[in-house]
């Protein structure tokens, strides 16, 4: 009885969803139009790829393609898992990842509180100024003052050793000096620019709210520690869970630059092993390439969720 | 008056200690910041035996221009250069077309289909096929070795986008929609001639952004060019700063070994310079775009 009663209505009522949004697309066909040629660069150039990833589960040979080639299943993660370099660069890219996150995290929300408290305007703006300007680097040229200034010989570094009546070690070519050399100087150059969006954070503060906390006898020390860093705490966790997100992308570039000979043992990262087997001289292994590459973007992506989940819960601050 | 007001709030002893503690925090920052960046410009103006000999600080010592005549000298830095400016020109040009083609629909809350395209743009922040199923299609194309490779692969950057998109959404009243609307505006009539007038901003803000991108990239000009005349700055100086392979015959003069080692020392510096001497320049006057963006950026899509 009921259904006979619904049928015609429900039938109406998508006869007039559809006229809906029929109509919707004759209203706005051009913003279509406006974002064809985005959405179209956005399949070639992003999802293609994404699609492609499928020879990590393949053996890629140039004369069949992507699409023609056999099928292998896992054996290219086998050969990844059983080779023994593997842990090696696992570990590599964990502690560099982690070790890069942990010291980025708190240089600029210091800088940030420090440039927030000064009070001359003038030198509030020198050190900004200063301190956004390496941001603009490029990572050649970045890792390019590295090699300068921590040159044995010539280099700053070698000056200041000397100057102390101590020897100079070179550090470009040791293993154990790298995680440090490549995260402190990561630091150099962006925490300033990192620090950019705290103050941001720290301009919404109401000003009453220090006067108020001064009258009932806080020191600005005090106010610094229960009115600012609090009102920064939501943009902190906000950025740490992009930047754990980013963890695997970490720095390939840098890296890569940054490697040598010396101090290849603790400089090799999953991505620029990748790299390397897939695309460089002597490589060519796109499969086992596009296999490494693959293990990386989802560590990466299990990451950023997993973060996400555990923020959500206990700060109410989350991504999405 | 507001100078005053300050004084009169924080007096107390302990507070003055804290601000002394502050603005010594700021000076060594600022100290070990500008440190190394004098060394390197105060290097590139002195004498190649004065650098070779470690006895440069952050003053020139024998003040000479020899790094940068041998920089000029090199026909590859500059070939270098020229591309550089290339790829930057264009390649800003199409990121900030296609940049604002992608946003403007997708700020506008009539937009069928809206979330779901935004999600196709924010996933690809999250997961990528890697470098190596992309430089398979750039294969397929026929875009390695041209110079289509430095200008396509990257023309969104879909942060940049979404603070586009943020833009209009929130500086774009409605009621000019509509009134347009009742004047028979269209909707490309309407982003062209109302939209983007009203959006100079943030059309600065992403140029820079952009232009700073493409005049630092490295690596998609390293995996996907192999001819030398088409490789942009940064692949030269990557040779000539990290590779050290500098072509023997681009120092025209015959000079002894010796010299010829110290000249390349000094020459790294001041290439650090030239390389990195645009972006510099023009940075004191848009300093505040480029803080713009970050602080639209943190309204977050």
């Amino acid at each position: 009885m009921t259904t006979k009663v619904m049928y015609p209505a429900n039938k109406r009522a998508t006869h007039h969803k559809l006229r809906k949004s029929l109509n919707n697309f004759k209203h706005s066909w051009q913003l279509y139009l406006i974002i064809l040629l985005p959405l179209i660069y956005l399949i070639v150039f992003k999802y293609v790829p994404m699609y492609g990833v499928q020879i990590a589960f393949k053996k890629y040979s140039a004369s069949h393609g992507i699409m023609g080639s056999k099928w292998v299943g896992l054996y290219q993660f086998n050969r990844l898992f059983n080779s023994p370099q593997f842990y090696k660069i696992l570990s590599n890219t964990f502690l560099l990842s982690i070790y890069n996150i942990i010291a980025n995290f708190p240089v600029p929300i210091i800088l940030a509180l420090a440039l927030n408290t000064v009070r001359s305007k003038f030198y509030k703006k020198t050190v900004q100024m200063v301190t956004y300007l390496p941001h603009f680097i490029s990572t050649v040229v970045m890792v390019g003052i590295i090699l300068q200034v921590f040159n044995p010989r010539i280099g700053l570094y070698g000056k200041a050793m000397e100057f102390f009546g101590l020897n100079a070690v070179d550090l470009i070519g040791s293993p154990a000096a790298f995680p440090h050399l490549y995260v402190w100087s990561g630091i150099w150059q962006n925490a300033g620019w990192n620090s950019i969006i705290y103050l941001a954070a720290l301009s919404s503060v109401d000003i009453q709210q220090h006067e108020a906390a001064i009258i009932d006898g806080a020191s600005r020390f005090q106010c610094m520690i229960h009115i600012d860093i609090p009102a920064i705490m939501p943009t902190a966790i906000v950025l740490l869970i992009m930047n754990t997100g980013q963890m695997m992308n970490i720095g390939f570039e840098k890296v890569l630059l940054m490697q040598n000979d010396l101090n290849i043992s603790a400089s090799e990262i999953i991505s620029t092993y990748s790299y390397k087997i897939g695309l460089s001289i002597g490589g060519g292994d796109f499969s086992y390439g596009a296999a490494i590459g693959l293990l990386n973007s989802v560590i990466n992506f299990v990451l950023l969720v997993s973060v996400n989940f555990i923020a959500r819960k206990v700060s109410e601050t989350s991504l999405w | 008056m507001g100078k005053i007001k300050k004084k009169s709030i924080y007096s107390s002893r302990s507070d003055n200690i804290f601000f002394m503690i502050v603005n010594s925090i700021l000076f060594i920052v600022l100290v070990i910041v500008l440190i190394p960046m004098l060394n390197i410009i105060a290097s590139s103006f002195s004498s190649g035996n004065a650098v070779a000999a470690g006895r440069v600080f952050i003053w020139p010592v024998d003040f000479s221009l020899e790094g940068y005549k041998a920089v000029f000298r090199n026909n590859q830095v500059l070939s270098g250069y020229a591309n550089t400016i290339y790829y930057t020109f264009f390649g800003t040009l199409i990121n900030v077309i296609m940049t604002v083609l992608a946003a403007y629909p997708l700020s506008r809350s009539d937009f069928y289909g809206r979330n779901f395209i935004t999600f196709l743009f924010t996933f690809t922040m999250l997961f990528s096929g890697g470098i190596i199923p992309n430089y398979l299609l750039m294969k397929d194309l026929g875009l390695i070795d041209t110079r289509w490779a430095m200008l396509l692969p990257n023309a969104i950057t879909v942060y940049n986008m979404i603070i586009t998109r943020t833009y209009f959404q929130t500086t774009i009243p409605n009621e000019l929609l509509e009134a347009s609307r009742l004047d028979g505006c269209s909707d490309i009539k309407f982003l062209i001639l109302i939209v983007m007038p009203l959006s100079k901003a943030i059309i600065a803000v992403i140029t820079l952004y952009y232009a700073v991108t493409h005049w630092n990239m490295f690596f998609n000009a390293y995996i996907y060019l192999n001819r030398k005349e088409l490789f942009p700055l940064q692949l030269i100086l990557r040779d000539i700063l990290l590779a050290n392979s500098i072509d023997p015959s681009m120092m025209t003069d015959p000079v002894l070994l010796k010299e010829k080692q110290n000249l390349t020392d000094l020459l790294k510096y001041s290439l650090i310079i030239v390389a990195s001497l645009p972006v510099w320049c023009i940075y004191p006057f848009v300093q505040k775009y480029f803080v713009q963006g970050v602080m639209i950026g943190s309204i977050k899509g």
